[in-house]
């Protein structure tokens, strides 16, 4: 039988040493360790607090406080808007534009607004909507994102028929969809028109850069109106183009900008949810550029000339007033500079009087409605023509939404 | 195996007497006064969190739960310093995770896809091995599904249903099983070959649905062609919950099984506690690892699969919404352990779904979601220490009486 040795075996394997005792000297000699107050406090503490008893009073107590919390809450007199967006709301993009849109209705008397903010086009957005409609008493909701409408507002508006979606998109279809979903969008190629004729004028080497998420007709349309703008006032400028694949992708964006301006690119503009990556990275090199969806002139005091931004205030306000009003509200709404869908910019310092001239000429001819953007004879940058001599599309006619080219001028390719 | 995060349950390392390999030793039976900590101790389950027996299991949720109630608490202290009342913010979180009938099946929602994705961590981690490719395998997985669906499109819901299930936990298995076998016979590290193939997985789908298989209907939102609503999967009777959640619970069930129930289990727990201990017991290391990454990426599959099949009807990058990292997250909390995933993804689900009444109630950003999931993640890592108490003490007794019993052989012989 092995004998004991003595108070400092700390091996445990011999059951003639009296555990208790062992453990207390061990215990008086951790305290002369360094750290061994807290590993000793810790143990306590566990001891004490994760005990059975406790943990399970601790478990009673919790359910119960929880319990008496959840007491309903109740429902708001004015109208409940429900605002919903895809990413962050400060994005300096195109949800911060959104934003503002809200904003200006919540100033509205008899209006209470809710905002949620990166909410993914998956089942979550489903559920945002079902839970400002249960949790909130919303009535209106305005799901922003472009992926919210097929299939996430579809079959909210099917199970929800008291309340309407008003989606951003434009992507409505009498007849098809349900009565209580409405879509908008903006005609936003015209103010990127205005931006090209700046960018084009004022750039020292004729070349723009342009930095956009997918070549999607929406984005098409942009890059060619941006470039026909250019072109209208400097023949000779070209705009380059480089697809990041996706709607926020900081990292390609800013190398994107980097590697345009590196070729000799001076005015920089861009078709992705936040170009603040690179209006920013344009400032620091030195580079211009014109903004897209919301102002970012902030960002770039001395390269901002002017950009493209949506003004929801004004459709949102529009909405309201009529669904307060209880009157039936245009399912498909669709407008441009005239309308007041979309707004330039105010022009930055770097751009001349002269210049500014010109752009407020061709802006005067949009809040006329004299200007037409697509008309033949248009060739893409293949040779091919797209729209013959003579023959010219309309903001609203139907071809532009399937836009596949990229006009005359554009250096890039769609896929 | 490096990592030692990996490895789920703190197993005992052998003495390093008996590790050796070259050295001609015969590896079984080991002498038991040659490592008297190791061979004498019953091959028990050590583990006093998650797992374990069903009566030590409730003292063994002391634990993860007091950690829970830290970070709740942390994340309350954080809510009073930005000047918002904590209190108010708790009746607000649990009014929107399981306050209300509708909130609790948000939260299920949310968590069907959740135990999926963290099976492809969790099963893998058993090994020992780091996987972080769920993303990858449920993109995967949607893409493989919808193709699916299209091909079978003639036959029927049912045959659709189940050949989109199907081809998606097959090309998920596949996608992960190529990291697992780069890893079991090429030696490459798994951890950074599924985060890398997150990223071609999400290359290949934006390819295949802006090019060969795009729709050309789809014109700002690049789409392979719907299924039809005809071969979607629908809800579970009496729930707004689809069955995405059944078989989310039956997976996990079944990941619990194999893993802790099994010899394949055993063998691969061994694989996760010393590589070297299960080759010199002739153990099928590289076979293990494959077949487990296979089921893990068959998991994540499934989840994209169901995306496709129950929600989107159509594959597009709405596939791509982070649902594998935060499985991730999900596995870590659980330990690893398939079974503790059920209550962990319900808990995140949870949290998610409360998120947005966060949000619209306080006028707090997003972020604070992530906060609140940051601290639960480092309070259950942190926790893991007092784990570490515990299994101490557990195994001093289990030595002890090991001791006495052989003493008492010695006594009758």
């Amino acid at each position: 039988m092995p004998q004991s040795r003595g108070p400092h075996n700390r091996n445990h394997d011999d059951r003639s040493v009296d555990v208790t005792k062992l453990r207390r000297t061990a215990r008086l000699e951790n305290y002369a360790k360094p750290g061994a107050l807290y590993k000793r406090s810790m143990i306590n503490f566990s001891q004490r607090w994760l005990s059975p008893r406790s943990f399970c009073f601790a478990l009673v107590a919790g359910v119960a406080v929880a319990a008496t919390a959840s007491s309903p809450v109740r429902a708001a007199e004015p109208l409940t808007v429900g605002f919903i967006y895809v990413g962050p709301k400060t994005d300096y993009g195109y949800n911060q534009a959104h934003a503002q849109g809200a904003a200006a209705i919540a100033k509205l008397p008899g209006v209470k607004i809710r905002e949620e903010e990166m909410v993914p086009e998956t089942v979550a957005v489903q559920k945002t909507m079902e839970s400002m409609i249960n949790l909130d008493g919303a009535k209106l909701i305005f799901p922003t994102s472009f992926g919210y409408f097929d299939p996430h507002i579809l079959k909210m508006a099917q199970k929800y028929k008291d309340t309407t979606f008003l989606h951003c998109g434009g992507l409505y279809t009498e007849g098809k969809h349900p009565t209580n979903v409405g879509s908008y969008f903006g005609y936003i190629d015209e103010a990127e028109y205005v931006a090209g004729i700046v960018a084009g004028l004022t750039s020292k080497s004729g070349k723009l850069g342009f930095i956009a998420a997918k070549p999607i007709p929406q984005v098409l349309r942009n890059i060619n109106s941006f470039t026909l703008g250019a072109r209208s006032a400097n023949p000779k400028a070209t705009t380059t183009v480089i697809f990041t694949g996706d709607w926020s992708m900081p990292v390609k964006e800013a190398e994107a900008a980097n590697s345009l301006i590196d070729q000799g690119v001076d005015v920089l503009t861009a078709h992705v949810d936040s170009p603040k990556t690179i209006v920013e990275l344009a400032e620091r090199r030195g580079a211009m550029v014109t903004g897209y969806h919301a102002n970012q002139s902030a960002l770039a005091p001395k390269g901002y000339l002017t950009g493209a931004e949506w003004n929801w205030g004004k459709v949102y306000t529009d909405y309201v007033k009529w669904v307060q009003a209880g009157k039936t509200y245009p399912h498909l709404l669709r407008g441009g500079l005239k309308d007041g869908f979309v707004k330039v910019s105010p022009y930055g310092k770097a751009v001349s009087g002269d210049t500014k001239k010109k752009a407020d000429a061709a802006k005067a001819k949009f809040m006329a409605g004299t200007m037409v953007i697509y008309k033949g004879p248009l060739k893409d940058n293949t040779g091919k023509v797209v729209i013959a001599a003579g023959a010219e599309q309309k903001q609203t006619d139907i071809a532009l939404e399937s836009m596949d080219y990229l006009v005359e001028g554009v250096v890039g390719k769609t896929h | 195996m490096g990592l030692g995060l990996g490895s789920a349950e703190p197993v005992v390392p052998p003495p390093p007497s008996s590790l050796s390999l070259g050295d001609g030793v015969s590896p079984s039976p080991l002498p038991a006064q040659a490592s008297p900590g190791f061979a004498t101790v019953p091959s028990g389950d050590y583990s006093l969190g998650w797992g374990g027996a069903p009566g030590r299991a409730l003292i063994g949720l002391r634990v993860p739960l007091g950690a829970f109630a830290a970070a709740l608490a942390a994340f309350g202290l954080f809510m009073a310093v930005i000047g918002r009342n904590p209190l108010a913010i708790y009746q607000q979180m649990w009014r929107g995770s399981f306050g209300t009938w509708f909130s609790f099946q948000n939260t299920l929602l949310r968590a069907a896809p959740l135990m999926l994705t963290a099976l492809a961590t969790a099963l893998p981690g058993r090994l020992g091995l780091v996987v972080l490719g769920g993303e990858g395998a449920l993109v995967m997985g949607g893409l493989g599904a919808a193709v699916a669906g299209l091909a079978l499109h003639a036959h029927g819901p049912l045959v659709v249903a189940g050949g989109m299930l199907l081809a998606g936990a097959a090309v998920g298995g596949l996608w992960i099983g190529i990291a697992g076998a780069l890893r079991a016979y090429r030696g490459v590290n798994e951890t950074i070959a599924t985060l890398l193939l997150n990223y071609v997985a999400i290359a290949l789908l934006n390819h295949f649905v802006e090019g060969p298989l795009r729709d050309p209907a789809s014109l700002n939102k690049p789409s392979t062609t719907p299924i039809g609503d005809a071969n979607m999967i629908g809800n579970m009777p009496g729930l707004d919950v689809h069955w995405g959640l059944a078989w989310g619970l039956g997976a996990c069930l079944l990941g619990w099984f194999l893993m802790h129930r099994t010899l394949f289990g055993f063998a691969a727990r061994v694989v996760g506690g010393n590589v070297r201990t299960a080759l010199l017991n002739g153990l099928p290391v590289g076979r293990l690892i494959v077949l487990t990454t296979v089921m893990a990426g068959a998991c994540a599959g499934l989840a994209g699969a169901l995306e496709v099949a129950a929600i989107h009807g159509t594959a597009n990058a709405s596939l791509v919404t982070g649902y594998g990292y935060t499985g991730v997250l999900v596995a870590f909390i659980a330990r690893q352990n398939p079974l503790a995933v059920i209550p962990v993804s319900i808990i995140i689900g949870g949290i998610s779904a409360s998120g947005g009444l966060l949000q619209r109630g306080f006028d707090l950003p997003d972020a604070t979601v992530n906060v609140l999931q940051g601290l639960l993640f480092i309070s259950i890592l942190l926790s893991e220490t007092l784990h570490g108490r515990e299994l101490r003490k557990a195994k001093t007794k289990i030595k002890t009486k090991a001791r006495t019993n052989l003493k008492k052989q010695e006594v009758v012989a």
